[in-house]
């Protein structure tokens, strides 16, 4: 298929149509409005269903309630309005349904602005939510990636029967770039015989819930998702990593950050510095694995973020003492520059602290 | 030889009820059971349990059920009717849950005429936590969050649900009736089965308001809880249908 140009948040809609998915529950708020709109636009000509919730924590319960009975659905939002879907994830995950959440990431803490960051680090890979769950996070650092995720989150999705998050951010959300929609071939996907249909009065009855109020068969439940995990670190873990065998300096950033940092390391290589790097482009599971690849030598890794510096929690988890771990960061809806990456880096190399 | 003249409805199962005696939940999950049954459309029926002591009822109906998040029933009630328009589907709430967390919920539900049936049990207090101040406890009415009694200089007039949603145009069926009595209980049912046919026809959102008891949170004997409904809160939550969809064309 030809490519075509498109918004982010459009090629967000698009992908998900073409991978089945007919609910889309959602709400307003900038810098993520074109994937409601493209949704309302679009899915009443394929037979489904667009509806605008009056509120985020509406929307995400909508998102329960059509995942349990069986149907390929997502909601979209921002950071503060993603913030208050944490509570139906965590019921999602408690339940085990599956369905797709796109965050397209903003500044924050509360209302902070409607520029890029990726500052819900934490809670996109901790759980804004209660309780002991996890969902898979996907980070795309392209709009093409971005598609090709989408096509393939609702399928993971139902496999594990688990929340899939796509984290991008406003600039993913609003840049324009061009983009190829591969046909969506989908994998064998298990049925779903737990989703309420109605028993015709055939069937014993179907119930969804996270609720367990004797101890021993919600640890059972808890110990049960946990193998679930387990199996999600070992078979789906996805990252990028080039040049970190010999470098120098490991650069590890993911989304819109990664892109800032390649574009550092091709400059520090015309200078003769080796940098290496690591994009994880899954956040949850983290690319541990990535991490025991890296140069024993190297002087240290580099963890670039639009945030405080949240990733790094992990990068040092990965890292595990072998390195020295250092940040550059810009938030608020800032980006860092490639000089600002490139300087680091350097600071790194002459020993500065 | 003996004929049989009651037996319970196919639509509850033989699981022992969790409610304290006295409660008139049970005589709630009957109803509802006995309508959808009657109306032949038990098989298509999908519950909505919410929170509060009505969010085991998932344990005793023959239905299907989605246990939802404490006021959000009626959102997932929407993602389930959206998904599967052909289904019954129903949110069964106390008013901890519908009036209190879930107020927005239920408003814009009942705003979008979301095709569902919302089965709402007003007992005035919060059961499950412990007898908690609602916003449905009457003035004067002690509770272990108003221990002096509520007053509506500190916390406002109970709030009357049925009464508010009836004055929004997608409610298309709005009663208000109590289980307190047998002559309540069946126009209890009566209620119940027209706002399930208000589905079946396609017209909009129903509700139906059930007064009921909590002798346990009251501090009241069942009889003496029973007695409280007729006199002190059908004064206050008066009985009777407020909007029809027959009428609502």
């Amino acid at each position: 298929m030809a490519k075509v140009l498109m918004k982010g948040n459009e090629a967000v809609g698009a992908a998900a149509i073409k991978a089945g998915c007919r609910y889309f529950f959602g709400y307003p708020i900038t810098p993520q409005n074109e994937v409601p709109e493209y949704m309302s636009k679009e899915l009443p000509k394929v037979g489904g269903v667009f509806l605008q919730a009056e509120s985020e924590v509406a929307a995400i319960n909508m998102v329960y309630g059509a995942a349990g009975a069986g149907a390929r659905v997502m909601t979209s939002s921002s950071s503060p309005g993603i913030s208050l879907k944490q509570e139906g994830i965590s019921y999602i995950a408690g339940a085990e349904l599956p369905c797709v959440i796109v965050n397209m990431m903003r500044g924050g803490p509360g209302l902070g602005s409607i520029q890029a960051a990726q500052a819900d680090y934490f809670q996109a890979t901790r759980g804004g939510g209660n309780g002991d769950y996890r969902h898979i996070v996907y980070a795309p650092a392209s709009i093409q990636e971005t598609v090709d995720i989408m096509m393939e989150a609702f399928d993971i999705a139902d496999i594990y029967r688990i929340p899939v998050m796509i984290l991008g951010d406003g600039m993913i959300g609003q840049m324009m770039e061009a983009v190829e929609f591969k046909e969506y071939v989908p994998r064998e996907l298990p049925e779903k015989d737990w989703a309420t249909s109605g028993t015709k009065e055939m069937k014993s009855p179907r119930v969804v819930n996270s609720l367990y109020l004797e101890p021993e068969l919600l640890q059972e439940h808890n110990v049960n998702l946990e193998k679930k995990h387990k199996i999600i670190e070992e078979k789906e873990v996805r990252y990028e990593a080039t040049g970190i065998e010999d470098a120098e300096v490991v650069c590890v950033a993911y989304g819109t950050t990664a892109r800032v940092a390649k574009n550092a390391i091709d400059d520090l290589a015309k200078e003769g510095i080796k940098v290496g790097l690591i994009r994880p482009i899954t956040l949850w599971p983290f690319p541990h694995e990535a991490f025991d690849k890296i140069n024993p030598q190297a002087k240290g890794l580099l963890t670039i973020e639009m945030s405080m510096g949240q990733m790094i929690d992990d990068v040092k988890i990965a890292s595990n003492g072998r390195w020295p771990v250092a940040f550059e960061g810009k938030t608020g809806g800032l980006v860092p520059s490639s000089v600002d990456v490139v300087n680091a880096v350097k600071k790194m190399i002459g020993g500065a602290k | 030889m003996s004929t049989i003249v009651y037996k319970k409805t196919k639509a509850l199962n033989d699981t022992q009820f969790h409610y304290c005696p006295g409660c008139t939940h049970g005589i709630i999950h009957k109803l509802i059971g006995e309508s959808l049954v009657e109306l032949g459309v038990l098989g298509e029926a999908i519950g909505v349990a919410s929170v509060g002591c009505s969010a085991l009822c998932y344990k005793y109906f023959n239905c299907d059920v989605q246990q939802a998040a404490h006021g959000r029933a009626p959102a997932v009630a929407t993602g389930i009717k959206r998904v599967r328009p052909e289904n019954v589907v129903f949110t069964l709430q106390g008013d901890g849950d519908l009036a209190s967390i879930g107020a927005a919920e239920i408003v814009h539900a009942a705003h979008r005429g979301e095709k569902i049936t919302t089965i709402f049990v007003n007992n005035a207090i919060y059961g499950m936590t412990g007898g908690q101040m609602a916003p449905t406890t009457l003035i004067g009415q002690k509770a272990t969050t108003a221990p002096e009694g509520r007053t509506e200089e500190h916390s406002g007039k109970p709030l009357k649900i049925a009464e508010m949603l009836a004055t929004i145009d997608g409610a298309k069926y709005v009663e208000r009736v109590s289980v307190h009595n047998p002559a309540a209980v069946r126009k209890a049912k009566k209620a119940i089965k027209r706002a399930f046919q208000c589905q079946l026809e396609g017209k909009g959102f129903a509700i139906v308001e059930v007064l009921s008891t909590c002798p346990t949170n009251w501090g009241m004997t069942p009889v003496n809880a029973l007695g409280w409904v007729e006199s002190d809160m059908i004064p206050y939550y008066p009985l009777g249908n407020l909007r029809d969809f027959e009428e609502a064309k």
